[in-house]
C-alpha cells in the first residue's frame, strides 16, 4: 500500500521478473546481447539515483527482489511473468524454480505465471497441463517473438496456438499476457503487429488478453483493437519509466489509453528489474496531465487507484481491503470511457 | 582532387539525409544512425548503427538498401558499400544488399516476400501523422472540427507542417493539387463531418506512437553509444 496526501493506494505490480542473465547462464552471443539490451533500457530510462551496477543487474536474487518490490516498493501483491528464452540461456532467462519457491513462501503476496510455447505441439500441451496443476496457474506470459530451433516466432492465431488457448480455458488459466517484440519470422511483416491478438480475443471471450507495453511501438493499432474487444487490457510495463525521462510523452500515452480503452483496462507494472517500482509509483501518484495539453482530461485519483492495483486485483481475484477500494458514487456508474470533453 | 572528393562526400551525406527510418519517419542522419561516410575515388563507404542489437531486421534492411541507393545516386560515385554494425543480422544484411540479392535473397529461410507491403504500411502511418500535424495547425489558426473536413491544401500556411504533409502524400501517391482536402481517409477519400473527430483522434494516436518510438530509440542509441546524443529535430 502507498499513502500520499491522505489517499491510500492498493498496489499490484503485475509484471516482475527474477532472472539470471549472468555469463555462466548465457548460451551464446544473443543471451549476452539480450541482457545488455535490458541494461541499456534500465540505464536510459531510470533516474540516476536508482541506477544499478551491471553485475547486480545481471543477477539480483530473491532477497533483493522482496526488498525492492515489497519493503521499499509499496506492493500489496506482485505477479511473476516468465520469460523462457531457452535458445539464449541454459536454465531459461527467468529463474522459474526460485520464483516458484518465493511464491510458495508468500502465497498472499505473490502469484506465479508460467509460459507455454505452442511450437512444442502435443508434448507442450502435456507440459501445460502439468504446469497448471503444479503452479495452480491463473495466467501465462507469452512471447510470440521467441526463437525456437528454426522458428523465429509465431502468431496467437496460428492453429497450434489456438489449441493451447483452448486448453487454458479448460484449465482455468484466464489471463493471457502477451509480449510483442522483434521477431524474425515471418520477417517480411511487422513483428510488433498486434492484429493476431484481435483475432483470438474475439474468439475466446472468457480469456483476458493483457498486451504488455500497450502494444508500443504500435500504440494506435493496440488502442483500436482494444476498443473493439471487451477482454483486451493494456499493461504499462515499459511505458511507466517515461514518466521520468519524457513526462510529456508519458502524458500523451496515458491520455490516449484513457480515451481509447478506459480506466478499467489499464494495469500498472514495473517490469522489475528493468526498473524498480518505488519511484514509478511515487511519480505516478504525483503525476498530472500538463495543463496546456487540452486534448486530454485531467487524470483523477480514482483512475490512478484503478491503474495502480484495483484493475489487476480484479483480473486475479485478489482481495482488496474495503478501505482501499473506490467508493462508487450512488448516482453514477463508473467505467464510462473518460475522454476529452469535445 | 581533394576538393572534388570532399564535395562528393558532402553530396553523399546530403543524399543520406533523404533516407528515412520507416518506423520513426525521420532521416537516418538526424537520428545519428550514420557513424561515418567516406569517399575514396569513385567508391563510397557508409557505416550505420542502430539503437539495439535486436532492432527489427526488416527495417534495418530497408535503411541499408536505401542508403546504398542514395550513395549510388551521387554523381561520380560508381560503387558503394554500406556496413551495418553491431546487429545480429549484420552479415546477412550487409552481404545481401552488396550482392543486390533483395530481402528474400538475404534471408532465404525466413522471409516470404520483399518488403514493399511493410514499407507501404509505414508510409501510410507517416502520412496519417503528418495529416494530424497539419490539422493541428489549422485548428490553431481558427478552423473547427466541424469545418476541418472542408480544409484544402491551399488553406495550409507555408511551413514545416505543409512541407511534411506534401512529402508524405507524395509517398503514398495522393495528389498534391492545392484543391485537395487535408483530412482524408487512407485512400484519399473525404471524411464525413460526423467522422472527422474520430479520424483526427486516431491520427493523433498514430502521431503519438511514432513520436514516442522515436524518443525511445534516440535514448537507447545515446545509452548504447555514449556521446552519440543527436540534436533533436523539431517534429
Amino acid at each position: 500500500m502507498y499513502t500520499k496526501d491522505g489517499e491510500k493506494y492498493f498496489i499490484v505490480d503485475s509484471h516482475i521478473h527474477l532472472w539470471d542473465g549472468r555469463a555462466q547462464n548465457q548460451k551464446n552471443i544473443h543471451g549476452k546481447q539480450f541482457i545488455d539490451c535490458f541494461f541499456d533500457y534500465h540505464t536510459n530510462l531510470s533516474p540516476d539515483e536508482v541506477k544499478w551496477g551491471y553485475d547486480e543487474y545481471c543477477y539480483y536474487g530473491p532477497d533483493r527482489l522482496m526488498r525492492d518490490i515489497f519493503d521499499e516498493g509499496y506492493a500489496d501483491h506482485a505477479i511473476f511473468q516468465t520469460t523462457m528464452l531457452k535458445d539464449f540461456f541454459h536454465t531459461m532467462f527467468s529463474q522459474s524454480d526460485q520464483a516458484w519457491e518465493l511464491t510458495q513462501k508468500n502465497p498472499e503476496r505473490l502469484t506465479y505465471n508460467h509460459s507455454f510455447d505452442p511450437r512444442f505441439g502435443e508434448e507442450g500441451l502435456d507440459w501445460l497441463r502439468a504446469d497448471a496443476e503444479k503452479f495452480g496457474l491463473r495466467g501465462v506470459k507469452l512471447y510470440t517473438a521467441e526463437w525456437n530451433g528454426q522458428s523465429r516466432g509465431y502468431k496467437l492465431s496460428d492453429p497450434w496456438a489456438r489449441r493451447y488457448l483452448e486448453e487454458c480455458l479448460a484449465l482455468g488459466i484466464k489471463n493471457i499476457h502477451v509480449h510483442k517484440g522483434p521477431t524474425l519470422k515471418p520477417l517480411d511483416r511487422d513483428a510488433f503487429d498486434v492484429h493476431d491478438v484481435d483475432a483470438v480475443a474475439s474468439d475466446y471471450l472468457d480469456l483476458n488478453f493483457i498486451v504488455e507495453h500497450c502494444g508500443l511501438p504500435r500504440l494506435e493499432d493496440f488502442c483500436w483493437i482494444a476498443t473493439q474487444e471487451s477482454n483486451v487490457y493494456g499493461g504499462l510495463s515499459v511505458v511507466m519509466p517515461f514518466i521520468h525521462t519524457r513526462p510529456r510523452y508519458f502524458a500523451q500515452v496515458i491520455g490516449e489509453l484513457l480515451y481509447w480503452i478506459g480506466e478499467d483496462k489499464i494495469t500498472f507494472a514495473s517490469d522489475y528489474a528493468l526498473w524498480t517500482p518505488k519511484w514509478l509509483i511515487e511519480r505516478f501518484v504525483d503525476f498530472q496531465i500538463p495543463e496546456d495539453m487540452t486534448d486530454y482530461a485531467p487524470i483523477t485519483t480514482d483512475q490512478k487507484k484503478k491503474i495502480l492495483g484495483l484493475n489487476a486485483a480484479k483480473l486475479y481475484d485478489i482481495d482488496v481491503p474495503p478501505e482501499l477500494a473506490i467508493k462508487i458514487p450512488e448516482e453514477a456508474e463508473t467505467g464510462v470511457a473518460v475522454g476529452a470533453s469535445s | 582532387m581533394t576538393g572534388v572528393l570532399s564535395d562528393r562526400r558532402e553530396a553523399v551525406v546530403d543524399a543520406l539525409r533523404t533516407v528515412l527510418d520507416p518506423e520513426l519517419d525521420e532521416s537516418i542522419v538526424d537520428l545519428n544512425f550514420v557513424t561515418s561516410s567516406t569517399v575514396d575515388g569513385a567508391h563510397a563507404e557508409v557505416r550505420l548503427r542502430l539503437p539495439t542489437y535486436f532492432c527489427s531486421p526488416n527495417f534495418a534492411y530497408l535503411m541499408v538498401a536505401d542508403a546504398y541507393d542514395a550513395a549510388r545516386s551521387v554523381p561520380g560515385v560508381e560503387s558503394a558499400s554500406i556496413v551495418l554494425e553491431d546487429h545480429f543480422a549484420s552479415d546477412a544484411i550487409n552481404s545481401g544488399v552488396a550482392a543486390g540479392a533483395g530481402f528474400v535473397g538475404s534471408f532465404p529461410d525466413e522471409a516470404g516476400s520483399e518488403l514493399d507491403d511493410l514499407r507501404r504500411n509505414f508510409q501510410r502511418k507517416a502520412h496519417v501523422a503528418a495529416m494530424e500535424r497539419a490539422c493541428r495547425r489549422l485548428l490553431a489558426d481558427g478552423w473547427t472540427i466541424e469545418s476541418l473536413p472542408h480544409a484544402r491544401l491551399a488553406d495550409l500556411p507555408a511551413g514545416a507542417e505543409r512541407e511534411r504533409l506534401l512529402r508524405r502524400r507524395a509517398d503514398v501517391d495522393l495528389p498534391l493539387d492545392p484543391g485537395c482536402l487535408v483530412l482524408v481517409g487512407d485512400d484519399g477519400a473525404p471524411v464525413a463531418p460526423d467522422d472527422a473527430l474520430l479520424r483526427l483522434r486516431f491520427a493523433r494516436a498514430v502521431r503519438v506512437s511514432i513520436d514516442g518510438n522515436a524518443h525511445f530509440c534516440r535514448g537507447l542509441l545515446a545509452t548504447r553509444y555514449p556521446g552519440s546524443a543527436a540534436e533533436e529535430v523539431s517534429r
